[in-house]
């Protein structure tokens, strides 16, 4: 019960002004890929580019305004486990699409 | 929860504290399973048999309606959750109810998405791509309906309970899957509708 937005568990919990900050932000970051892939007329590769990456801001816009995660909270368990587990994934999917990329190209397929 | 009763209020925060750390663990644990089906998606999304393409077969802006509902859904329960530190129980059940709503509202639209690309014959039979379409997006279906089941049995308990120690942790622990759920739809929204779209 150190600060008010922190609860007894060490968890930040938010204020009503960073929900609504995160809520206009996630709106925002919706209608803005989605106007670049319905509406405009720029090339895939930039399409793909500039989603991915709103994508990122979305992400992080929601893992900081709506789950609080930070390097404090649990004495940096939560933010520790988040990195591991981002790791695992980061291995996962890259992992899989490289192997079946390359097996793709091999066979000739 | 047994023992919280005799002991002194430090061990409840305690035990308050690690039961939220351990849900963080299986939301971790969740991510990875979705991250499996995330590649298969990513693997097998070009192979369409003969069959249609993403392209053709999502509406776009019924799925912007869609991300829409979920991503309000989320806002309220993060209100929800501030009724809660606040301790005022009706505000609580109020948002929850709204939550609950704007969930069903999602799980409605994808239900009827579904429907509709069943009964065109692009069921998960038609070909890999619509199958691994199918295994992720039910799958996140299927959480959140847990999630709103879930939801229902908390606003019952708020109402009956009030707000207990243990309750504030289970809509804790609900709030962090809600939330999570919602940043797996973010992450479908773009590689499969978005990117869908894209690709030709």
């Amino acid at each position: 019960m150190k600060q008010s937005t922190v609860t007894s568990s060490g968890a930040d919990h938010g204020t009503y002004a960073s929900y609504i900050i995160g809520f206009v932000l996630s709106i925002l970051l919706t209608i803005i890929p989605y106007y670049i892939v319905v509406y405009l007329d720029i090339s895939t590769g930039f399409k793909t580019l500039s989603i991915v990456i709103l994508a990122v801001a979305q992400l992080l816009v929601q893992l900081i305004f709506f789950l609080h995660l930070n390097t404090r909270s649990e004495k940096g368990w939560n933010f520790l486990s988040f990195v591991f587990t981002m790791l695992v994934v980061l291995i996962l999917i890259g992992g899989s699409l490289w192997i079946m990329y390359h097996l793709r190209a091999n066979m000739m397929l | 929860m047994s023992s919280a009763a005799m002991d002194p209020h430090v061990e409840e925060l305690d035990e308050h504290s690690i039961t939220i750390f351990g849900f963080w663990i299986y939301i971790m644990s969740d991510c990875i399973l979705f991250s499996t089906l995330f590649a298969t998606h990513a693997v097998l999304m070009p192979n369409f048999f003969g069959g249609p393409t993403p392209k053709e077969l999502f509406s776009m802006p019924f799925v912007l309606i869609e991300t829409f509902l979920l991503l309000t859904s989320s806002f309220t329960y993060g209100l929800a959750m501030l009724a809660m530190h606040k301790g005022k129980s009706v505000q609580v059940i109020n948002c929850l109810v709204i939550t609950f709503l704007l969930g069903v509202g999602f799980i409605s639209m994808e239900l009827y998405e579904f429907h509709e690309l069943i009964t065109e014959g692009n069921g998960w039979q038609r070909s890999a791509s619509i199958s691994s379409f199918f295994g992720l997006v039910a799958t996140h279906g299927f959480h959140v309906t847990l999630g709103l089941i879930w939801m229902l049995v908390l606003m019952w308990s708020v109402w009956r309970f009030d707000l207990t120690k243990q309750i504030k942790t289970r809509l804790t622990c609900l709030s962090l899957f809600w939330h999570f759920l919602d940043i797996i739809w973010i992450c479908v929204f773009t590689v499969v509708y978005l990117m869908g779209a894209i690709a030709t």
